[in-house]
């Protein structure tokens, strides 16, 4: 029996804001002083109310936007009701039945279709830092950063698409400039949940595995490879893989059970009576779609088509954002001097240009220097066959092995030519001619 | 007369005249303290070194004929005001020791506009109660009869007031907390329109019902102490940008052709019969000076209590989660036995498969309560209606029947669940016991309020 993968994920994103979500402290809270950015409103202070920051709504409503999803012209926060220690409330302004956005969708390479749940807007939590069994201490500088969470349907059907789709993830809100998406700083968090079904069957499975504790997309590709054997161990061996959380152990490159779902929280959700609700009309939300650039798909295929590029070239340049731009304003100046776009991407991606320090001019004169002439199809073929004639010696050396002799022979039509040619394409005709 | 009898206007007139000076007025009001709440039990902190820097800076700013509302006015506050520097209770053993970080926004205006900040009042804790008896530092007595309750939540406050330890005190009115130990103490308390004054820095009891305000002893000073705390407060989103009246601005309009509501599903069983009397008499003196009557109906009233006792609660777990031991020095047991019960309450009706039938169904009968109220201010400018049910009851009567007190707020929790304003005024007394009425307005109707209140408290004579 066959079992194919059932995949969905859930990220949450950390927007880079100047302020939290709901205060005025500083959300730029890493490498800080522990509890150096806090106040009555972050620390959840008896009489501390929330008061919401416009421009991370505003953000959140982009990124939902830019992954197709439709925005909701009514919408609200909730309270998410759990204890923890490093939640200072007692519960998380969060949002449940009504989200910015919803029912979006994303394209993969492979024209697999990724269904968007929905997009909604909550405050992260503090951090504990555990010193020993008896002591854990908490640091509130996080607790109230701005914090989008992103769910999609089930939709993966492999570690592959799920990177994929990360990337994506991770390169249009560094697009979108609302978030740096550095996982290692916890920017951008994971939780795949996993599980398979027979390959025949159009049903969900009864069980899903949710996996925490992944903070690159190496590790996600890795626990979700770890998560699909152990599952179909377990199920040929004739078991229902448990429905639980599990966290990637990275020392020991397995899952490891962390929480059994019979514990589940009822988070008592209900509308957050501190904050009014919000209502965006369809000209509020033109606007926004307007402000959004252009995104790294529409890009590359712009780039394709505008500079006749291979799809390699054009992903590459997109890669950043800076890089494009560069590229862009390089081929400007090189169409005025007859340079085309191919050999500026070339140039670009060889020599790994730094997207942010860069001089155009500079590049086309480089570009300019190393250019080689023409030399029409005849002409060579002569010199070729006087140069192969003229050297039998150096010929059957290279025939013999000796690289060094074809460099010789390379030289010699070069001279002969009387002009710069591309020494690329002279050693591949010789190759040929000598065969 | 002595001075801590004074009303705001007298003594802010008395100080402008250099008749007395504000440290006279504030130990004036500590010697009252001193000599009344050893019995009454009205301050959980008294902050007389404070207060006497602060009367001090009053004197001083005086004499260079600063001109601020409540200079040098010794005003109490409900211990659920977070106040920088200086123990805030809640009235409760979790918080016995907690000295906030900061002022609450209505404490800095209140400091900003002058005022003397004499020191914190009891109330029922985390103002859960109506008769002052769930206090963990003791109940509050009623000054006009110690063997009675002075209502609550904020009894503290109320008394402060009535035995004149003070010239007007801040409260909390989430379900009747201000209206109810005003009637009950024979002071003027206003509920202000929710959001009017800012929550921020309020111990929050059930955010989407707490209204912030205050207890006089005229309805003139209510005027004063409203203009002071009204208005948009970046720290609080739920107060709109309304503009905000000048409160004093009708107060002698008088009350010809103003229509006056009268709902009749206020006046049926249960309302003692020597209340709805004393109150028909009070309809009668505005009929008489040329206001109309209109007899209305709010058809949704009798659903208010079980609608509140469901989203009060809900708001409460969640808004009392925050203590959960780990801050503030004291741990869950600490909360009094009304506490958890409304904890567990809330936890119920917000839980997995009750929400719909408890907690969105109550939203529902909210919506319903506030059509009834809009319906109603299409036909009349004001509604007139009982403050409580019954007279001030004896201490202890009621703690064993915790629905019996729940239903002491039968006439007060409409206004909250409708986000309305409401003033009580005091009607005289009964048996030597005060009792009360309310005019219920429009939101935002403040300035009607004070105008139908005031043209009261100038006409009527004590043998009413």
């Amino acid at each position: 029996m066959d079992y194919k993968p059932v995949i969905g994920l859930e990220a949450h994103i950390e927007l880079k804001t100047k302020s939290k979500m709901f205060c005025n402290c500083s959300a730029d809270y890493f490498g800080k002083a522990p509890n150096s950015h806090t106040c009555p409103v972050c620390l959840g202070l008896p009489g501390a109310l929330p008061v919401s920051n416009q421009k991370a709504i505003e953000w959140c409503l982009m990124i939902g936007l830019a992954l197709n999803c439709k925005v909701r012209n009514f919408s609200k926060f909730d309270r998410k009701n759990y204890f923890y220690p490093d939640l200072p409330k007692g519960y998380q302004i969060s949002q449940y039945d009504i989200p910015f956005s919803e029912a979006g969708e994303i394209k993969l390479k492979n024209n697999k279709t990724i269904r968007i749940t929905r997009v909604h807007m909550e405050e992260d939590t503090g951090k504990l830092l555990h010193l020993n069994e008896d002591s854990t201490l908490i640091d509130f500088n996080r607790s109230g950063v701005p914090l989008v969470e992103i769910v999609t349907e089930p939709d993966f059907e492999s570690s592959e698409d799920v990177n994929e789709f990360l990337k994506k993830l991770q390169l249009m809100v560094r697009y979108l400039g609302v978030s740096n998406a550095d996982m290692e700083k916890g920017e951008m968090r994971l939780e795949p949940n996993i599980s398979l079904k027979f390959s025949t069957s159009n049903q969900l499975p009864s069980y899903k595995v949710e996996i925490k504790n992944i903070n690159s997309f190496r590790f996600a590709e890795k626990a979700i490879n770890y998560e699909l054997k152990r599952q179909a161990e377990l199920l040929k061996s004739g078991e229902t893989p448990a429905q639980e959380t599990r966290g990637w152990d990275e020392k020991k490159q397995k899952t490891v059970s962390q929480r059994q779902k019979e514990e589940a929280h009822d988070y008592r959700y209900f509308p957050e009576p501190d904050i009014p609700p919000f209502t965006f009309d369809e000209k509020y939300i033109r606007e926004l779609s307007a402000q959004i650039p252009e995104l790294p798909d529409a890009k590359i295929q712009r780039f394709q088509k505008q500079y006749s590029l291979p799809y390699y070239d054009a992903e590459i340049l997109t890669r950043e954002k800076e890089l494009a731009n560069s590229y862009e304003e390089v081929a400007k100046i090189g169409n005025t001097k007859g340079i085309n776009p191919k050999q500026i991407a070339n140039y670009i991606i060889n020599k790994k240009v730094d997207p942010i320090n860069f001089e155009p001019a500079k590049i086309i004169d480089e570009i300019l220097k190393g250019k080689t002439e023409e030399i029409n199809e005849s002409e060579l073929d002569n010199i070729l066959d006087k140069v192969i004639m003229d050297n039998t010696k150096a010929v059957e050396d290279f025939k013999a092995g000796k690289e060094q002799a074809l460099m010789f022979l390379i030289g010699q039509v070069i001279k002969m030519a009387g002009r710069k040619l591309d020494s690329n394409l002279i050693r591949e005709e010789i190759k040929e001619k000598i065969k | 007369m002595k001075l801590n009898e004074l009303s705001i206007k007298q003594a802010v007139e008395g100080l402008k005249s250099k008749k007395f000076s504000s440290v006279d007025l504030l130990k004036a009001c500590l010697g009252q303290i001193k000599a009344k709440d050893k019995s009454l039990n009205a301050f959980i902190t008294v902050t007389e070194k404070e207060a006497l820097g602060q009367a001090k800076r009053s004197d001083n700013l005086i004499s260079q004929k600063a001109d601020l509302p409540l200079l040098g006015i010794p005003i109490s506050l409900k211990d659920l005001y977070l106040t920088k520097g200086i123990k805030t209770t809640a009235a409760s053993n979790v918080l016995k020791d907690y000295i906030p970080q900061y002022d609450a926004t209505v404490v800095s205006k209140l400091k900003n506009a002058g005022a003397v900040l004499i020191g914190k009042v009891n109330c029922d804790a985390w103002a859960h109660g109506s008769s002052g008896e769930n206090s963990d530092f003791g109940p509050t007595k009623n000054p006009w009869n110690e063997e009675y309750v002075p209502g609550g939540s904020s009894s503290g406050s109320a008394v402060s007031v009535a035995a004149n330890m003070c010239i007007a005190a801040t409260g909390t009115d989430t379900g009747g907390s201000i209206r109810h130990p005003a009637s009950f103490c024979n002071v003027v308390g206003l509920k202000p329109t929710y959001g009017r004054v800012s929550r921020y820095g309020i111990v929050a009891m059930a955010s989407s019902l707490d209204s912030i305000g205050h207890f006089t002893k005229t309805v003139e000073d209510s005027a004063i102490f409203l203009n002071v705390t009204a208005g948009k407060d970046q720290m609080d989103s739920t107060t709109p940008d309304t503009k905000v009246d000048n409160y004093l601005e009708d107060l002698n309009r008088g009350v010809k052709d103003l229509r006056i509501g009268i709902p009749k599903e206020y006046f049926m069983e249960g309302l003692d019969p020597r209340i709805k009397e004393r109150i028909e008499k009070a309809i009668k003196l505005y009929e008489k000076n040329g206001a109309k009557i209109v007899d209305i109906s709010l058809p949704h009233s009798k659903y208010a209590i079980a609608c509140y006792y469901i989203i009060q609660p809900s708001e409460v777990s969640s808004n009392l989660a925050r203590y959960d031991g780990i801050r503030y020095g004291n741990t869950r047991p600490h909360f009094g036995d009304e506490a958890k019960r409304r904890i567990m309450l809330g936890t119920f009706t917000l839980s997995a498969g009750y929400y719909d039938a408890y907690y969105k169904k109550a939203m529902k009968v909210r919506t319903l309560i506030m059509q009834d109220f809009d319906k109603a201010f299409a036909k009349v400018d004001v509604i007139l209606t009982p403050v409580s049910p019954t007279l001030p009851w004896k201490i202890e009567e009621k703690v064993n029947d915790p629905l019996g007190m729940y239903l002491s707020d039968i006439f007060t929790v409409t206004a909250n669940l409708a986000g309305i304003p409401g003033l009580a005024i005091p009607a005289g007394f009964i048996n030597g016991l005060p009792i009360g009425f309310q005019i219920l307005g429009p939101r935002f109707s403040e300035k009607t309020l004070f105008r139908v209140g005031n043209f009261f408290e100038r006409n009527y004579k004590s043998g009413l």
